[in-house]
Formats: C-alpha cells, sequence, structure tokens
C-alpha cells in the first residue's frame, strides 16, 4: 500500500483513485468529438438540400434493397460517386446527400471490389443484369462475384409489406397511408406484367413495372433485384454527366 | 442565427483553440516536477507482489 | 438450494420464452435464432442443477484471484483466432478463384466476409480483452473478481452473442453496417452482456486493495465505456417485427453514413487500440520485468489518444456526400491523432531500454516489440490516408484493406498472441510454455504473412485507384473497370498466400497452447547459447567475446 500523503484539494492523483470520476471524464473525452461532429448534421437544412424527384422506395424496390442488404453486396460495391472527372465519367453526375435522404441504413460503400452502383439504374437491360447474377463470368469475363443463380429459384417472400413501411415511416420516411395499405398489392403489381400501375405510379414517380426476370409466372428475389438495381439514381434528372463506360 | 451554425461555429472555431490550451495546461501539469515520486511508483505498482502471477 | 432454484427456474422461464418466439416467427432466422437461445438456457439450467460451479461460489480465499473465466478465455481467444483467420484465408481464396463461392447462399462472399470481420475483431480480439482484463484488473487492484457469476455470465453470454452474429450471416440476418452487422435482438443481448461486463470490471476496481487505479485499467474502462456509448447510438433501430429478425436504422443518407463511421472508426480507436493498449502498458512491462518506460507519458498517451479519437470517423467519408466541414474536422484530428500514437508506441518499445538483449533471447518481448513496431506503421499510415488528397487515390481501393491488416495482424495479433503465450503457463501452473522455439517458428511465419499481405495490398491498391483515373492521350478513360479486376489478381493470390502463413503461424501458436494446457514439455535446445566465462560462471558482457582478465 502506498503511504503517501494525500494532498487536499484535486489533483491527477484524486482522479486516479476515483473509478466513477475516472469514468466519467473518460466519457466526457470521448462524447465531446461525437456532439460537436454529429449533433449538427442533425439540424442543419443545407445538409439535404431539397433534390426534385426523390422519394421514398416502392414496396418492390424496398424488398429488393433488403436482398441488396441481406447479400452483402454493399461489401464490395459502393453508391457513392465522388466529384472527380474520373468517376463522373465512369460511373454519372456525383451523389447528392439528398438521394439517399431515405436510405436506412445508408449503403454508400466502402470499398470497390466491384464498380459503383449509384447510377447503375438503366444502363443495362433486364435480361443482361438477370444473366450476370446468375452467372456473373458469362458477361464479364473478368468478374469475380459471386454468382447468385438462387435468386431467381426463390419465390419472393418479403413478409408484410405494410409492416415494413409503418417501421421506415416511423423512423422518418414519408410514405402516406394509402401507400401502406396499398403495399402488399403494390409490391405484386410492380412485377407483374400488364397489371395496371398507374395509381403505383402517381404515389411513386418514375416508377417501372414489368416482369424483370424473364419468368412471368412468379415474383421471385431475383425481380426484386433487379427492380431495385434499374431504380438507383434514375430519380433525379441531371443534364450533365453523361457516363462515358457503356455496356458491352 | 440557426443552430447548424451555432454547432459548427463551436465545432471548427474557437472552441478548437479552447480545447488545444486546455489539453497543453493538462500535458504542463502532468509533467510538473512534484509528481514525479508518485508517478514512479505507480509505475511499480504491477510488481509490488511475487504471488500475483 | 433456494438460490439455484430461483436461478435454474429463471433459466427454464427464459428457455420458454425462447420457444415461444421460435413459435411466433416471421422468419427463419429468427426461428433459428431462438432455437439457439433457448437451447443455451436449457444448458445453462442444466449446468445451474447439477451444481456446477457457474457462479463461482467456490474458493471464498480472497488472497487467490478468481481465473476460471480468463482461462476460459484464453482458450476461447486461441479457438476463435484460428476459425477468423481461417474463414479470412477463405474469403481471399474466393477473390481470387470465384469458383468458391460453391454458389450456395450461405458460403457467397457477401455473408461471410462479416463472419470474418466479426470473428477476428469480436471473436478473437473481444475474448482477449474479457480475459486479459479480467487478469489485469485482479492483478493491479489485488481483489478478487466482484460478482463472480456475473463475471461468468459476461464470458458465456458473449461467446452466445458470437455464434448468434456468425450464424445470422450465414443466414443472411444483417443490418447492413460495416462491422455492426448484429440485428437488433442481437444488439440487445449483447448491450445487456456488455453492462454487466462494465459492472464486473468496475466491481472490481472499487473493490482494490490499492489506492491507485494502474494506467492499464484506465484504457480498459474507456474501451469498456466507449464501446457501449458506440454501439448503443450506432445500432439504434426500429424491429418490423418483435417476432422478426429485420429492422430498419433509426438515421438515414448522410446522418446514418457520420453515425456508422463515427462507430466503425472507434470500432478501430477504442476496441483495437485502447483496449489492446491496455494489455500492452500491462503485459510489455511485466513480461520485460521492467516499469514501463514513463508513467506521465501514459497519462498524456490516456487523455489525448481518447479525446482526438472519437473526431476521426469522417475520414471515412471523404469527398462523400458529407459536409466539407466535417471531413476536414476528420482530417485534421486524425493526423493529430499520429501523435499520441507514436507516444504510446515510444512508450512500450522504450520499456524495454536498458534490455534491449531481451529482443535476441525472448521471443515474447520479440513478439510484443513487432506488434508495436506495427502499431507505429499503422498510426502512421493511417493519418496520411486520411489526408484528403491522398484519400481520393487510397479509398475504395484495396490500400485501406492492407493498412486495416498491417494494423490488425500486426498490432492486435501479435500483442495477442504474446499475451496468450504469457498467460498460458501461468493459469495453469506450468513450468513454463510447451515450447519456445515454436514461439519463434510463429514468429517468422506471421511476419512473412504480413509482409506478404500488407505488400500486395499496397500494389494492388495503387494498381486500381491509377488505373481507375488513368486518361488516355483522347481524353478518355484508358480502363474498363473490369480490366483493374483482372489486373490485380495476381496480388490476391499473393494475399492469399500470406494469409495462409499467418494461419500456419497461428495453428503453431493454438499447439503450443494446447500442450501447455496438457502439461507437456517439449525437449528442445534452449534458444540462445550465451556466451559465458567458463572459469569465473558468468556470462560475457555483450558485444566482448574475449574473456575478460
Amino acid at each position: 500500500m502506498a503511504s503517501q500523503p494525500e494532498k487536499t484539494g484535486f489533483s491527477h492523483r484524486t482522479l486516479e483513485r476515483n473509478i466513477t470520476l475516472l469514468g466519467l471524464c473518460s466519457l466526457v473525452a470521448v462524447a465531446i468529438g461525437g456532439i460537436v461532429e454529429i449533433a449538427p448534421l442533425f439540424w442543419v437544412d443545407s445538409t439535404i438540400e431539397k433534390v426534385e424527384g426523390v422519394r421514398p422506395y416502392t414496396p418492390l424496390e424496398l424488398a429488393g434493397r433488403n436482398i441488396y442488404m441481406r447479400e452483402g453486396c454493399y461489401v464490395c460495391h459502393s453508391q457513392m460517386v465522388r466529384p472527380f472527372k474520373d468517376e463522373v465519367e465512369r460511373y454519372g453526375h456525383y451523389s447528392l446527400a439528398a438521394e439517399s435522404m431515405y436510405d436506412h441504413p445508408f449503403q454508400w460503400g466502402s470499398k470497390r471490389t466491384g464498380p459503383d452502383l449509384a447510377r447503375v439504374g438503366g444502363r443495362y437491360s433486364d435480361e443482361w443484369h438477370v444473366g450476370h447474377l446468375k452467372n456473373p463470368r458469362e458477361a464479364v469475363p473478368e468478374s469475380i462475384m459471386p454468382p447468385y443463380a438462387f435468386l431467381a429459384e426463390k419465390p419472393l417472400n418479403a413478409g408484410d409489406m405494410a409492416a415494413h413501411l409503418k417501421a421506415l415511416r416511423a423512423v422518418g420516411v414519408p410514405y402516406t397511408d394509402k401507400d401502406i395499405e396499398q403495399a402488399n398489392a403494390d409490391l405484386v403489381a410492380q412485377a407483374t406484367p400488364d397489371a395496371d400501375i398507374a395509381d403505383l405510379q402517381a404515389r411513386y414517380p418514375k416508377s417501372q413495372g414489368r416482369d424483370y426476370d424473364g419468368n412471368p409466372a412468379v415474383v421471385t428475389e431475383m425481380d426484386a433485384l433487379v427492380a431495385y438495381l434499374q431504380m438507383l439514381g434514375t430519380l433525379v434528372d441531371f443534364k450533365a454527366g453523361e457516363a462515358q463506360e457503356q455496356p458491352k | 442565427m440557426s443552430r447548424y451554425e451555432l454547432l459548427r461555429q463551436f465545432a471548427d472555431s474557437w472552441a478548437l483553440l479552447g480545447m488545444c490550451l486546455l489539453f497543453l495546461g493538462f500535458v504542463g501539469w502532468t509533467f510538473r516536477p512534484g509528481a514525479r515520486r508518485h508517478h514512479d511508483e505507480a509505475a511499480q505498482l504491477i510488481f509490488r507482489s511475487d504471488s500475483d502471477d | 438450494m433456494p438460490a439455484t432454484l430461483a436461478k435454474s427456474g429463471g433459466l427454464f422461464l427464459a428457455m420458454i420464452i425462447a420457444l415461444f418466439g421460435m413459435a411466433q416467427a416471421q422468419d427463419t432466422a429468427f426461428a433459428v435464432h431462438m432455437g439457439i437461445m433457448a437451447l443455451a438456457a436449457l444448458i445453462a439450467a442444466l449446468a445451474v442443477m447439477k451444481g456446477a460451479d457457474v457462479a463461482g461460489q467456490m474458493g471464498h480465499d480472497e488472497s487467490v484471484y478468481d481465473d476460471a473465466p480468463v482461462r476460459w478465455g484464453v482458450i476461447a481467444t486461441t479457438f476463435w483466432g484460428v476459425v477468423g483467420l481461417a474463414a479470412g484465408l477463405f474469403i481471399a481464396l474466393q477473390l481470387a478463384y470465384p469458383v468458391l463461392n460453391l454458389g450456395l447462399e450461405y458460403t457467397s462472399f457477401g455473408r461471410l466476409r462479416p463472419l470474418h470481420t466479426s470473428a477476428v475483431i469480436f471473436a478473437f480480439g473481444g475474448n482477449a480483452l474479457l480475459c486479459t482484463s479480467f487478469f489485469v484488473v485482479q492483478r493491479t487492484c489485488r481483489a478478487r473478481l466482484a460478482f463472480p457469476g456475473m463475471a461468468r455470465f459476461v464470458f458465456w453470454g458473449y461467446q452466445l452473442f458470437i455464434v448468434l452474429a456468425a450464424t445470422g450471416y450465414l443466414l443472411g440476418v444483417t443490418e447492413a453496417k460495416e462491422y455492426a452487422e448484429p440485428e437488433w435482438y442481437v444488439d440487445l443481448w449483447l448491450t445487456v452482456v456488455w453492462v454487466a461486463y462494465l459492472i464486473v470490471f468496475g466491481g472490481t476496481i472499487i473493490k482494490r486493495r490499492e489506492p491507485h487505479i494502474y494506467v492499464a485499467n484506465w484504457f480498459y474502462l474507456a474501451f469498456i465505456i466507449t464501446v457501449a456509448m458506440l454501439h448503443i447510438v450506432n445500432n439504434l433501430s426500429l424491429p418490423v417485427s418483435l417476432a422478426g429478425s429485420k429492422s430498419y436504422s433509426a438515421f438515414a443518407g448522410v446522418q446514418d453514413a457520420l453515425t456508422q463511421w463515427w462507430y466503425g472508426h472507434n470500432a478501430v480507436g477504442f476496441f483495437l487500440t485502447a483496449g489492446f493498449l491496455a494489455m500492452m502498458y500491462y503485459f510489455v512491462p511485466k513480461q520485460a520485468e521492467r516499469p514501463v518506460y514513463s508513467y506521465r507519458l501514459s497519462i498524456i498517451h490516456f487523455w489525448s489518444l481518447i479525446f482526438l479519437y472519437i473526431w476521426a470517423g469522417p475520414h471515412h467519408l471523404h469527398y462523400t456526400s458529407l459536409p466539407d466541414w466535417a471531413q476536414s474536422l476528420g482530417m485534421v484530428f486524425s493526423v493529430m491523432l499520429w501523435m499520441p500514437s507514436w507516444g504510446g508506441m515510444i512508450n512500450g518499445l522504450m520499456t524495454l531500454n536498458g534490455a534491449w538483449e531481451k529482443i535476441r533471447t525472448d521471443p515474447i518481448i520479440r513478439m510484443m516489440v513487432l506488434a508495436l513496431a506495427f502499431y507505429g506503421m499503422s498510426t502512421f499510415e493511417g493519418p496520411m490516408m486520411s489526408i484528403k488528397s491522398v484519400n481520393s487515390l487510397s479509398h475504395y481501393t484495396d490500400w485501406t484493406i492492407g493498412h486495416v491488416h498491417s494494423g490488425a495482424l500486426g498490432w492486435n495479433g501479435m500483442i495477442t498472441f504474446a499475451c496468450m503465450y504469457y498467460l498460458a503457463p501461468r493459469l495453469w501452473n506450468r513450468q513454463r510454455l510447451y515450447s519456445l522455439r515454436l514461439i519463434n517458428a510463429h514468429f517468422w511465419l506471421a511476419t512473412a504473412g504480413i509482409v506478404f499481405y500488407t505488400a500486395s495490398m499496397w500494389v494492388a491498391g495503387l494498381t486500381q485507384g491509377l488505373m481507375w483515373r488513368e486518361y488516355g492521350a483522347d481524353g478518355y478513360l484508358v480502363n474498363s473497370f473490369a480490366e483493374t479486376v483482372a489486373a490485380i489478381r495476381p496480388m490476391f493470390l499473393l494475399r492469399a498466400f500470406g494469409g495462409g502463413l499467418y494461419l500456419a503461424g497461428a495453428l503453431v501458436f493454438a499447439w503450443n497452447i494446447a500442450m501447455t494446457i496438457a502439461g507437456r514439455i517439449r525437449a528442445e535446445k534452449p534458444m540462445t547459447e550465451t556466451p559465458y566465462n567458463p572459469a569465473a560462471d558468468r556470462p560475457l558482457p555483450a558485444g566482448n567475446l574475449q574473456p575478460a582478465e
């Protein structure tokens, strides 16, 4: 036991001998950075400028996005085009904050083992996507992507989409009552050829309805994933920044 | 001034300077000569007993 | 007896609740997870009823330390280390040979990659932190663990967390936020375990018989508190159904990105740095048998490290849609972070001042020095990569992967192995380790493995970064993306080779630890033939091989 005469008043020694104080001071020290850096973003209007065209996902796109997350696509594909000449020419206009404002969670990614997907929508045909997902090396010989043929075999079992939309509304996505009411019907309608989707398209502008996977009999996970990929980056109308790398 | 600007200014202006000065104060204070004996003793703490490993 | 009855009754109740959750499950994965939880509760209940020492009631002697959870932790660290590294090697090979994805949904790279990262960070690293913190806090406080039953709950509860997270990844249960993939109910479980961990650790410090709280415990405490804060905030999410695995993050877009990388970077800063520095501040002085070089420097090191680290997260989001001022702030703090990091490294290395010959004679010390050297290297590389202009080249490439692994394999891996080598003979009361020469073999396998790994990833990263931005004389981009993938394939093969060497080293380590636990001692020549003067029967001074007159 150290038998040093205890000084009166506060000293670092007091801190070194009091676990509550040590813990509290550590917490304060580590909290400051987070509060100062992160908190402003929650009050800022200029972080996310309202951009014309950005809308919540349709139930089918949302189900596709959930498959994208389930399969861990984000570990190899980013969805964030940086404002550099080469990236803008390769992938299209640089990403705006508003474009991911309804993304719970964000999928910007951190690694490009494969190319950026922020603006992949509309750049390839549905058939190309389905073939590429089933056997990537058939479409791109150099590809090292895993094959996802099983998606075409699995009927889409997304659960109750109304519950999904309700949860998203609770965290801030502006789905209407009608969106929620229609969620399960919307999901099927968007993947069914010749279905009447005028109402869906009125509520979700620029949404596209068709059979995506070449198998009109069943709505599969492939339908949902391709529907999601085909809408990525298509909501905002950018005049400039045409992509240079074109599909083969 | 909006709350955003207020917080933002706190983040990247005078608050930074204040924290740097505070930090330098702490460093100087830790290295004040009077604390040497105490710190040397603390460093030896893990060797004091033989039966502890 | 009533206590046993209440405990096992409570566990049976937990089992029934889990079975009910299983019956109500909205999706298969949730049902599987509830089944695992029910099984865990059943095993725990049976263990309680059999009167096993799950509550640590035996041995009330306050002079003896409570080391059972530490021993389990050493075994768990060794086991998860091998599993996590093997998973890493497998996914590295998948990138070189995509056929290894096997065409199954459960074995594709996208699902196995979180399995690898979580197994090495949270299972291998986490168990190392748990068991060393329980070991160190008892010795430096001269007190038995507070709440022994809770300490056992922390250990087994943490293993359950690992099993739930790992099986979840294979089944596709994920929040899709890197290093925070487990879903909401697994996060809640970890929160319970973590609070118990804080109570056990803090409780032990409170009942200490030593006035001063040793600096290693500060680092452990900051690690526990900060990880709790990061975990809770980043995982705030709303489940779609209380009987389903899916949830949606409370944050979106920019806010979610910054929250995630505030978490992600400080998982590195507090899990893989502060916690492991705690190990360094206890085990390096103990193994070197010298006090830490400067205790005051360690105080400065502590406060500046924990204060600065938390700001550095935005450097993961350079040139994204994150506001510019936040990016700049992240860069400035990341560069400043270089100083406390190197302060800590110098403090660790200089602890050997006056005993440098131990690097030659003591393979454990050599491993610790290598760990500190890699800590220094990666904490120099990190701030450099956080500079925006460097980051514009390095971001999204394998350079980041190389950087992470020089830190993880070099610093976290080597310091953990060294601490396990220190702990095993002491915890099982063995005369010494099974083999010192095998530590040497492990050292060289691991070192060569890291060199292959990081060098190949640097080359791959630079190749990718430069090829992506290469323009031809005609003013058009030269390379398609697919061409850049083909160009770095040889580097992927070299990386897998390096990873294989590192895994081989870890297998040697596991064998050495297992044999030590079994009480075996390998007959082998001593590590060094120290030249000595036979007449005087004493070693010769270093650098003078002639017997002195």
